[in-house]
C-alpha cells in the first residue's frame, strides 16, 4: 500500500537543554535562556556541554534506568510526553499499529567507555564485563527501550544519520505512514552524546570544540570570534499521523509535513559541501511544489564551526537568492549542538511560530562574519513576522548527509 | 567474612540491582524470586558483583543455589571464609 495522504505532527514530546516541554522551549528562546553549562567528564576533563534536566523518574523506575541507557531514557520521556501532548487515548491504541523511528549520530560510545572504565578497576579482566553491554549497545537501544516502556509491539529501530538524524527519523515516519506500515509513528532524535569523552576529545583534536570563558556565550554560530561547536544532549520525537486519523479523533495539528529530502555530498568525511546541501534543499522544495519563495521561515544547521556555518550560508544564499519574505533563524546558540536529536529539537522550536507569528533569533552575535552574510536573518531579538505559513529546517550531518524537512502552516 | 557480613554484601548487591524494592522484610527462608521483582538479567548480575567485589565465580550450574538468602549464604560461606570484609 502507498498512499499520498498527508501527514500532520499532532504532538511533541522534548526535552532540551533549556526546556523539558515545548511551552519551555520555546519561552527560552525567546527570552535567550542558555541551557549551557560548565561540564566535565572522564578523562577529558573541563569543558563545555548542554545538559538536561527532565525528570527521567515521570516515565521509569530506578531498575529501567539502571539497566537502559541515558539515550533510552530520553527517548522514553520524548515518548511519553510526545504521546501526552497529542492526547492520545494510549490505552485503546492497537500498540501493533505504532511504529517507532529514532535518528541517532552515533550509540553505544557511552556504554562501551563506561565499561572499559568499570574493567580497569578489575585489572582489565574481560570476565568482569557486564552483560548488560550488548542489549544497551545494539544500535535500535534507544528505540527498542521506548518499545518495552510504553508495551509497543509495531515496528522500531533507529536512524544512523550523523547530525542529519532528527529529521531523517521524522521523514521515516512520514513514509512508513505512506507505506501502511503503522497509523501512528513516534519520530524525531535523541542524543546522550555528553557522556563520551571521545566525542569531546575528538572535536578537540580537530580544532572545533567550542571554548569560552562564560558558557552561555561558547555557542555562537555565524558570529565571526566562533571557535566550534558545543556538545549536547537531548532528545525530541513527534507523533505524526495521516491527516484523515487525525481530524477523525479531532486532534490539535501542529503542522502539515509538505516536503523533505536527504542527499549525500559524496566528497569529504567531515568537510560540507554547499553545492549538494542546496540541491538536497531544492530536493525538498520540488518535492512540496514550493518554490524558495515561499519559505517564510528557515532553521540554519549552524553549528558555530567556521568551515560549516560560512558554507551552508553559501547554499542558502544560492536558493534563496530572491526571497524578500523568507527569514533565517537557528537554535544552537541557546542549546548547543544535540546532535541526533538537533533537527527535530530546533524543528519543534519553531512550531510555535506558526501560531503566534514570532520567529525566534540566533543569539551570541556579536559580530556577523561577512560569509554568514544572508538577508532578513533575525538576530539576537525575536522577529514579529506578517505571517508564517511554511517552515524549513536544514540538518546536515558528517560523512556528507543533509537533510531537510519543510512543513506548513495547517489550515 | 561471617556468614552475617556475607547476607550485608548481598543485601548490598541486592539494593543496587533492585533500587525500586523495599527489603527491610526480606525473608531469608523464602526465594527471592517470590519476594521481587527479579528476572534473569538480575541474577547475572549478582553473580556479576560476586566476581567483582569478591573475586567468587560462581558456575552456571550452580545457580539454583542463589535461589533464596539463605541458600545463597550457605552456598558462599565455604567459598568466601577467607576474604576479609
Amino acid at each position: 500500500m502507498f498512499t499520498e495522504e498527508r501527514i500532520v505532527i499532532t504532538g511533541v514530546g522534548l526535552t532540551a537543554p533549556n526546556g523539558n516541554s515545548l511551552s519551555e522551549f520555546r519561552d527560552a528562546l525567546l527570552t535567550g535562556k542558555s541551557g549551557i553549562q560548565n561540564y566535565e567528564i572522564r578523562y577529558f576533563g573541563k569543558t563545555i556541554a548542554g545538559i538536561c534536566d527532565y525528570d527521567p523518574l515521570k516515565y521509569q523506575t530506578k531498575k529501567e534506568i539502571r539497566r537502559g541507557t541515558r539515550a533510552g531514557s530520553i527517548g522514553i520521556y520524548c515518548a511519553q510526553e510526545a504521546v501526552a501532548d497529542a492526547k492520545i487515548d494510549w490505552e485503546n491504541v492497537d500498540k501493533s499499529r505504532v511504529g517507532v523511528y529514532v535518528g541517532t549520530t552515533e550509540h553505544g560510545n557511552v556504554e562501551t567507555e563506561n565499561e572499559i572504565y568499570e574493567i580497569s578497576k578489575y585489572n582489565y579482566d574481560t570476565s568482569t564485563w557486564t552483560h548488560h553491554h550488548n542489549p544497551r549497545t545494539v544500535a535500535n537501544n534507544p528505540a527498542g527501550e521506548i518499545t518495552l516502556n510504553m508495551h509497543i509491539t509495531g515496528p522500531h529501530y533507529c536512524l544512523g544519520a550523523a547530525c542529519a538524524a532528527g529529521n531523517a527519523g521524522l521523514i521515516q515516519g512520514i513514509q512508513m505512514l505512506r507505506l501502511g506500515e503503522c497509523d501512528l509513528a513516534l519520530c524525531g532524535g535523541v542524543s546522550e552524546s555528553i557522556h563520551t569523552f571521545g566525542i569531546f576529545a575528538a572535536f578537540n583534536s580537530q580544532g572545533a570544540l567550542a571554548t569560552h570563558e562564560d558558557p552561555t556565550k561558547a555557542s555562537r554560530p555565524l558570529d565571526v570570534n566562533r571557535n566550534g561547536i558545543v556538545i549536547s544532549e537531548g532528545g525530541c520525537l513527534f507523533t505524526l499521523e495521516r491527516l484523515s486519523d487525525a481530524l477523525a479523533r479531532n486532534a490539535k495539528i501542529y503542522a502539515e509535513v509538505v516536503g523533505y529530502a536527504i542527499n549525500s555530498d559524496a566528497t569529504d568525511f567531515v568537510l560540507p559541501n554547499p553545492h549538494r546541501q542546496a540541491e538536497c534543499i531544492r530536493l525538498a522544495l520540488k518535492k512540496a511544489h514550493l518554490s524558495p519563495s515561499d519559505i517564510h521561515l528557515v532553521n540554519l544547521h549552524a553549528t558555530g564551526t567556521g568551515m560549516g556555518d560560512s558554507q551552508e550560508c553559501a547554499a542558502l544564499r544560492d536558493v534563496f537568492a530572491d526571497c524578500p519574505n523568507t527569514y533565517f533563524n537557528g537554535t544552537k546558540s541557546l542549546i548547543g549542538h544535540a546532535m541526533g536529536a538537533s533537527g527535530a529539537l530546533e524543528l519543534a522550536g519553531n512550531l510555535p511560530s506558526f501560531s503566534d507569528n514570532i520567529c525566534h533569533p540566533m543569539t551570541n552575535i556579536d559580530e556577523l562574519d561577512p560569509k554568514c552574510q544572508l538577508n532578513n536573518l533575525i538576530i539576537n531579538t525575536p522577529k514579529k513576522m506578517a505571517d508564517v505559513r511554511y517552515i524549513l529546517n536544514n540538518s546536515f550531518g558528517m560523512l556528507g548527509i543533509n537533510s531537510v524537512v519543510i512543513v506548513k502552516k495547517y489550515e | 567474612m561471617t556468614k552475617e557480613e556475607i547476607r550485608e554484601a548481598v543485601l548490598q548487591i541486592l539494593e543496587d540491582i533492585a533500587p525500586d524494592e523495599d527489603l527491610s522484610d526480606l525473608k531469608d527462608d523464602i526465594s527471592f524470586r517470590e519476594q521481587l521483582e527479579l528476572d534473569s538479567m538480575d541474577f547475572l548480575d549478582i553473580v556479576m558483583e560476586l566476581r567483582r567485589q569478591y573475586r567468587v565465580n560462581i558456575p552456571e550450574e550452580d545457580y539454583p543455589a542463589l535461589d533464596s538468602m539463605s541458600s545463597t549464604i550457605e552456598y558462599l560461606a565455604p567459598r568466601m571464609t577467607d576474604i576479609q570484609k
